[in-house]
């Protein structure tokens, strides 16, 4: 079964394009035959029930399946037309290109500041203080955080609430100037209003990085996504803009999931 | 709806709630009994051995005035300031004049129960200044070991009676002897001292730490982040696990045989004392260095891949000090246990009699440990307080030892 995808999506430029993309965990078979672009300017949204493997997919985007020494993928990942498994690019140089952030909120237990300092020093992107302190107001401003924490600069990471703890790990992502966000489920473990906080940023986010979210839940992949991909059992099952998958799916098991048959 | 009462308010419920209650307090009272039991066990040991290591601190001395102006020594500052100055005055007869002015103050009773090296102290004396050959200088000289035992009402009989006749007199006194932690072994229970064993710990103990300490993190390390897991990494660590269960002696052999055959003229140093207690001390180190790398959370090592930390990045700057502080507590317990640590010390020859403090890491020395177990083997009863106070000296040096892991340990706790 191959995915259905939408017709009427025009051809944007794709940032990040994956082809025939197969995940196996030891044996087992988590992401079959996918194979989707990610574009510049947009946020996609991938969706499905709990275990058919977004987030799976999400990390073969970065190599974070790497850290898994049962992982292995096949197929063709590549960002901006290079191949991120099998050309030389460097998997450090990938990561601080294709940024992440986690389900759980995991600031380091550091101050906010060396949070946030943290990728931009051991890259090299900074070589004083006031260079540092430049990245790092800037970041914080981005994620929304810098008014709430200019004072406690110093405080650690973890001494923050949750949304704000959330939101240092977007600002320490944004650190690095990526150029790809990946989030997966970020909202899944913070109350509604840091919820609508985070959908907020990452709307002001949105054009300047692209985005690819990782939720459960369909309202917010409704309210922040332009694209949307529904995963199911390890396949990409459908893929279009995100207004056409919520009034319009073309499958039967899209609409059995949008409607709460499942998932 | 029901009118029968909500099963959580019938009698039969509150009996039983009542029983639950009752468990609790049973266990409790369980708890407290065995907290109670261990802090008794423990003042117990520490009254006692305060009590008998108090007299290890002191000695029997006989205050001697002598007169110097009298005495006829040379006196010459430039010969004093030789190493060889105690020898110069042996030879202009420091020996008899110290007997000639005890003979005069106790009889000649008391004389012969001076210290047959009394002269020595007397010679340190005038070495470390000169100016007092102008003078009459009074010296407190240790008693014999016999007269000392006749103070303490043991002995034969003759001598409780001098001892009894001279204290009477004010000239026989048990007094503070500091002098016990300057010195070091001795045939002489009243001249023993403890600074050469402590000093062949301390020694002993910083050659551990240097090499158990940073072997031990590395091994961790490596088997934790890099090993990949297979047979062979599964039988290292199979193996490290038993070599924390291997008895200590074992160690020994193994420094017996492997350390002094490759270093054959260092019999008894620290240096080899110290690499034997290494080897024990590791797994120790590698094992709870293991356990506390595993217990730091895989989401901070994910935040840190993700925003492009390479694995060493990873380790040196989020794994290791969040670690630190579980592999600082397993450390502790490991250099507590070698500094205890007497069986695999016998082996290398540490249990020879060392009569001055070590220079070294390579000179002959003795530990605290194995000091311990040698005076408690000696048949004259002066020794027995000597071996309490050298118990209560390790169990200092202990604290001491723990308390400064305990400290570093909650500064990189608070750091973090
Ligand atoms: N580290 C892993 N090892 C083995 N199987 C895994 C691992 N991670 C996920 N899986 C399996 O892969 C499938 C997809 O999981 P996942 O990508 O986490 O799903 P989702 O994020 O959509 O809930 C699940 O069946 C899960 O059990
Ligand atoms: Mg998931």
């Amino acid at each position: 079964m191959v995915t259905v995808v939408h017709p009427n999506l025009e051809d944007t430029d794709a940032k990040m394009s994956a082809r025939d993309v197969s995940v196996f965990y030891g044996d087992k078979k988590a992401i079959d035959d996918v194979s989707i672009d990610i574009p510049t300017k947009y946020v996609t949204a991938f969706i499905g029930p709990s275990g058919c493997g977004k987030s799976t997919f999400l990390r073969t985007l970065n190599r974070m399946n790497d850290t898994i020494p049962s992982a292995r993928v096949e197929g063709e990942i590549t960002l901006d037309g290079e191949d991120i498994y099998r050309s030389r690019m460097d998997v450090v140089q990938l990561r601080a290109r294709v940024g992440m952030v986690f389900q759980k909120p995991n600031p380091f237990p550091k101050s906010i500041y060396d949070n946030v300092a943290y990728g931009p020093k051991i890259h090299g992107l900074v070589s004083n203080k006031t260079e540092t302190d430049e990245v790092v107001e800037k970041s914080l401003r981005r994620a929304g955080l810098w008014t709430e924490v200019k004072d406690r600069l110093d405080d650690s990471g973890t001494a923050l609430s949750g949304g704000q703890q959330q939101r240092l790990c977007i600002a320490r992502a944004i650190a690095v100037d990526p150029e790809v966000i990946l989030m997966d489920e970020p909202c899944s473990a913070l109350d509604p209003i840091a919820t609508a906080k985070i959908e907020e940023l990452i709307d002001e986010l949105n054009g300047r990085y692209a985005i690819v979210i990782v939720t459960h839940s369909m309202q917010q992949a409704a309210r922040v996504s332009q694209r949307t991909a529904f995963f199911h059992l390890g396949k990409m099952v459908e893929y279009g803009r995100t207004s056409d998958i919520f009034t319009n799916p073309l499958e039967k098991r899209t609409q059995d999931y949008i409607t709460g048959r499942y998932g | 709806m029901s009118d029968r009462l909500a099963p959580t308010r019938t009698a039969e419920f509150e009996a039983r709630l009542k029983k639950r209650y009752a468990a609790e307090r049973r266990f409790k009272m369980a708890g407290l009994g065995a907290i109670l039991f261990s802090v008794g066990v423990l003042a117990f040991l520490l009254v006692t051995m305060g009590f008998n290591g108090i007299g290890g601190f002191q000695r029997a001395e006989m205050d001697v005035p002598i007169d110097f102006t009298q005495a006829g020594l040379s006196g010459d500052p430039a010969l004093l300031a030789q190493p060889d100055a105690a020898q110069t005055l042996e030879a202009q007869g420091l020996p008899s004049i110290v007997d000639f002015y005890a003979e005069q103050q106790l009889g000649s009773e008391g004389a012969a129960q001076i210290s047959a090296s009394a002269w020595r102290l007397v010679a340190d004396g005038i070495i470390a200044d000169p100016t007092i050959l102008r003078e009459t200088v009074t010296f407190s000289l240790p008693a014999s070991p016999k007269l000392a035992a006749g103070l303490n009402g043991e002995g034969a009989p003759e001598m409780r009676a001098l001892a009894k006749t001279l204290s009477d007199e004010g000239k026989l006194e048990t007094k503070l002897d500091l002098g016990f932690l300057e010195r070091a072994d001795a045939t002489d229970p009243q001249q023993v001292g403890i600074w050469g064993a402590l000093k062949g710990s301390m020694l002993t103990m910083i050659v551990t730490l240097l090499m158990a300490f940073p072997i031990g993190v590395m091994a961790a390390l490596y088997l934790e982040e890099y090993a990949p897991k297979n047979r062979w990494t599964d039988l290292i660590e199979v193996s490290i696990n038993n070599l924390a269960a291997v008895p200590s002696i074992i160690f020994g052999l193994l420094g017996l045989a492997v350390f002094l055959w490759i270093f054959p003229n260092m019999r008894s140093a620290p240096l080899i004392g110290g690499m034997t207690l290494a080897l024990m001390t590791m797994p120790v180190i590698v094992i709870s260095g293991r356990n506390a790398i595993k217990a730091v959370p895989p989401s901070i090592r994910d935040g840190a891949l993700a925003v492009g930390a390479s694995p060493v990045q990873v380790v040196f700057h989020h794994v290791l000090p969040l670690a630190l502080p579980g592999i600082l507590t397993g450390t502790i317990i490991g250099m507590a246990r070698a500094l205890g640590e007497t069986a695999p010390l016998l082996m290398i020859g540490m249990r020879a009699f060392v009569a001055t403090p070590p220079q070294d890491f390579t000179s002959p020395a003795t530990v605290l440990p194995v000091q311990i177990f040698l005076w408690s083997d000696e048949i004259d009863r002066g020794f027995v307080e000597r071996t309490s106070a050298a118990i209560i000296v390790l169990l200092i040096f202990l604290l001491l030892m723990n308390g400064l892991a305990i400290y570093l340990r909650n500064r990189f706790e608070k750091k973090w």
